[in-house]
């Protein structure tokens, strides 16, 4: 049995320990949005955070996810409660065929927990995922944007 | 759907009585023949108008007691944009908020199947018209039975956010739809407006985009059936090799495997979890036939202008004079190309008494539906396709026939199958864009313009014909629609001007691939004219504008090269050692002209803005127009400077990302500036035509930048072999 949080959630699972978390998340907990995409860790379609830290989970084994806090898309944010990056992301309408989506917008909320203010350089380097449909231009802007929310909604709170 | 009541009058059907969904669904007619007539069409630059298969209806909408308006979709999503589109339209003419209307893909159960599939940038063009009309015969029928329930005159009434309004009272299209005993379908077609449109025309964010945001399961892979297994196949890795036998005995026995299914030349591995199936695969050991191993020299041999078969495509005047005339002759190159869409192919199916439920990303519906039950030798009846969304089009799936192993994987174990490709799956076994190989040859009159300018070109043939497919195309038509998009001379002033085609067979499977030959013939083509210009002495831009005539398109066209150059200060000096190139394309009547402002740094080429000027008649959703645009010159960048498979000992390579090149988002451009033009007053195709110019624009930025001309794709690496011989 390995346990981990996932959502906020304890989750049980009794697989192969080094099954990818990438399927134990899609097919044994039926959390959907993280995707398939290359399975070398090579196109970023499968990022999620472990304990904070992007990571490409179809390279993944979930016996290191033991004890870790597991966040997917579904709980970065939802539509009552979205996340800044998501904000930014409906703000500046992202998204063609979406499939990397969720991979990209993870990828970024981990960038921006980091360094709430990237440079041009900061996303060039941090964000390297692959959008085929090539959305890269509208995302340098949402990434930007993601940014002022979160230094918005830091104000308010002050 | 529920054939309680099924009448026709015209070119409408009505259906009633669907279960507890559809109070009354309403669909047209389609004609027969559709591909042949579509074809010719293309051919001449025509949009061809929407057509299904046989009699059916192919457009259905369906009115739900919540009042809302289903549309069963023919086209499918795969980020284009078109049912966000479809919404607006279909809004506009029924009077009805987006929020009351849902996109949905047709599954064929539905008894609506698409022959074209989905592709060639002409779901919005295509059913503009027909949707438009059906939207409004339903608004008329619904009003017709409102007038009869209100007991007032029809022309009283007014319809505004899905009710229908009379002097006293009103009901809503749901209210009016009920207790309907029989539907009269009106005589005539009430004709759509043309004006005073609220949602067309109007940017409006895509009526996906919160699912997207927020992680939908929206996909093919994403799909589940109760009680499913997972499963791979062994596919050859070395082009044309043939199954001989395998040792499965290992694998038989490794975890959670359920069945090892082989059927003709393929082995399937069905298992519990798609992890064991993948380790289950890694430990058999296949034995090919391998009768011949390509390299790349051979296939750069083989397919070469001259050799194969030739076919003219475009002959005005006479033929370039090379004993009068100083000709210049220049060749170009462009690999072969893989769709690397980032949604791995895969299929969800279920064979159960006789009937197949299949559920996948697919951009040919009916064709799928048509293989399965033919492999199978079943009814298309019993066979129900149902597409998703896709992560990912581009042209790979308008072949989904791995649908065929899904089912009959499902058939041998007795239970539902999902059914993955590896990524290397995916780069090996990919219906690839194939290579070209450009001859071009030009001369100048007296004035120092174009007076003879030839394009030669070989390509493989890529609309449905390679070695692996039937060549079903070029008995139609004779020459090759996708290899040829873009491969004729647009300047009609330059009086002689030829387009030749050499056709190859090329070993592996080639399909289309998102705006197919534009992108490789604009390169050379534009190119070239960029050096006949120089060898002129003459600014690029007043050099083309010369040899355009205000014949059938010439003005649309001058106009996008007037305002892409101004937009993009063309003529500008080269300014902090970055310097601006120009090209132009024309494709199915859209025209797409891009600027591109490069530097090179440290020996890698920069683009730092694009601005695009693009024709594409009436804009339904600028804001979505914008963003094709964005993705087709960001998408054309990756695949002009970036990109390369090639064979290699047989074996096309490489099988991941990475080593497979693909644009980033450090290497997209920080700035794209696109202009619409409406030149026309229908929609033209948008999804590709702005991919074509993007390459040349480039190239004829590290011309005037450098003074190397770089005449072969990838365009990163021509530089990288350039500079080196340089030094």
């Amino acid at each position: 049995m390995i346990t981990f949080n996932i959502n906020g959630k304890e989750a049980e699972v009794d697989v192969d320990e080094y099954t990818p978390l990438l399927w134990v998340v899609r097919d044994v907990l039926n959390l959907k949005g993280t995707k398939f995409g290359c399975g070398k860790a090579a196109c970023g379609a499968c990022t999620l955070h472990v304990d904070g830290e992007a990571v490409r989970s179809c390279s993944f084994a979930v016996k290191y996810a033991q004890g870790k806090n597991i966040k997917t898309i579904e709980g970065l944010g939802n539509e009552e409660n979205p996340h800044p990056v998501q904000k930014a992301w409906i703000e500046e309408i992202v998204p063609q065929c979406g499939y990397c989506q969720p991979g990209f917008m993870m990828a970024c909320a981990a960038l921006l927990n980091k360094n709430p203010n990237p440079s041009d350089e900061d996303i060039d380097n941090n964000i390297i995922n692959i959008c085929r449909c090539g959305t890269y231009f509208r995302m340098r802007k949402a990434i930007k944007r993601a940014a002022e929310i979160m230094e918005d909604s830091k104000m308010n709170l002050e | 759907m529920g054939k309680s009541k099924k009448f026709s009058r015209r070119k409408f059907l009505v259906r009633t009585g669907l279960g507890s969904l559809g109070i009354i669904a309403l669909g047209t007619y389609v004609a027969r023949n559709p591909l042949r007539r579509s074809l010719i069409e293309s051919l001449e630059s025509k949009v061809p108008s929407y057509k299904g298969r046989g009699s059916e209806a192919a457009l259905w909408f369906e009115l739900t007691k919540e009042n809302k308006i289903v549309f069963h979709s023919p086209k499918v999503e795969m980020g284009q944009g078109i049912f966000t589109a479809f919404t607006q339209m279909i809004a506009d003419e029924m009077d009805l908020r987006p929020d009351q209307i849902e996109v949905r893909a047709a599954a064929t159960e539905t008894g609506i199947i698409d022959a074209l599939a989905t592709g060639g940038s002409l779901s919005v063009a295509s059913l503009w018209q027909p949707l438009r009309e059906l939207a409004a015969t339903m608004r008329e029928m619904l009003k017709n039975e409102a007038a009869s329930k209100l007991a007032v005159e029809v022309n009283t009434l007014k319809t505004k956010e899905g009710i229908i309004y009379g002097n006293a009272s009103s009901l809503s299209y749901a209210e009016a739809a009920a207790d309907v005993k029989e539907w009269n379908v009106p005589d005539t077609i009430p004709k759509p407006r043309t004006k005073g449109f609220k949602y067309v025309g109007k940017a409006m964010p895509r009526v996906d985009l919160k699912e997207k945001v927020f992680g939908a399961p929206l996909y093919g892979l994403d799909a589940e059936m109760p009680d499913m297994l997972y499963a791979s196949v062994i596919r050859p890795g070395i082009v044309g090799a043939k199954f001989k036998k395998a040792d499965s005995k290992k694998a038989a026995s490794m975890p959670g495997v359920v069945k090892i299914v082989q059927i003709d030349d393929w082995i399937g591995l069905v298992a519990k979890t798609f992890a064991e199936a993948l380790a289950a695969k890694d430990s058999i050991d296949v034995e090919w036939e391998v009768s011949k191993k390509w390299s790349e020299e051979e296939l750069r041999n083989t397919l070469k202008v001259g050799k194969g078969e030739k076919f003219i495509s475009q002959k005005e005047g006479s033929e370039l004079d090379s004993e009068s005339e100083e000709v210049l002759e220049m060749e170009f190159s462009s690999p072969i190309g893989a769709h690397a869409q980032i949604e791995p192919n895969g299929a969800v199916a279920d064979y159960n008494n006789g009937k197949v439920t299949v559920i996948l990303s697919t951009q040919a519906i009916g064709i799928t539906q048509k293989q399965i039950a033919k492999a199978l030798d079943m009814e298309l009846e019993d066979v129900n396709v149902i597409p998703t969304h896709l992560g990912g089009g581009f042209g790979r799936r308008l072949d989904t026939k791995h649908a065929i192993q899904a089912v009959l994987m499902s058939k041998e174990v007795g239970r539902p199958v999902k059914y993955i490709f590896t990524r290397k799956e995916e780069f090996q076994n990919d219906m690839f864009r194939p290579p070209t190989h450009h001859i071009l040859k030009g001369t100048l009159d007296k004035n120092e313009y174009i007076n003879s300018l030839e394009h030669h070109y070989a390509s493989g043939d890529v609309s449905i014909n390679s070695a692996v497919q039937a060549p079903i195309v070029k008995t139609i038509v004779g020459m090759d629609l996708g290899a040829g998009r873009g491969a004729k001379i647009m300047y009609d002033l330059i009086p002689n001007r030829r387009a030749v085609q050499w056709h190859t067979t090329l070993p592996f499977a080639t399909s289309w691939w998102r705006a197919l030959g534009l992108l490789a013939n604009t390169f050379a083509i534009e190119s070239f004219v960029d050096e006949l210009a120089i060898k002129a002495d003459k600014n690029p831009i007043d050099f083309r504008l010369r040899m355009i005539s205000d014949e059938g398109n010439g003005k649309r066209l001058k106009k996008v090269i007037q305002l892409a150059s101004e937009k993009g200060n063309y003529s500008e000096e080269l300014k902090n050692e970055r310097a601006k190139g120009f090209a132009v394309s024309m494709d199915a009547n859209s025209i797409a002209a891009h600027v591109a402002e490069v530097s090179i740094e440290n020996g890698r080429i920069v683009v730092h803005k694009v601005t695009c000027a693009f024709d594409c008649g009436m804009v339904i959703n600028p804001g979505q127009v914008r963003a094709q645009c964005e993705g087709a010159i960001i998408m054309g960048m990756s695949a002009a400077m970036f990109e390369k498979m090639t064979l290699e000992e047989g074996e096309l390579k490489p099988t991941i990302y990475g080593p497979y090149e693909m644009i980033r988002i450090k290497h997209a451009p920080k700035e794209i500036d696109v202009h619409l033009i409406e030149g026309a007053d229908i929609p033209l195709p948008v999804g590709e035509p702005p991919l074509g110019p993007i390459g040349a624009a480039i190239g004829n930025a590290i011309r005037r930048l450098t003074g190397i001309r770089l005449k072969d794709m990838p365009m990163q690496e021509a530089l990288d072999l350039a500079l080196t011989q340089n030094v």
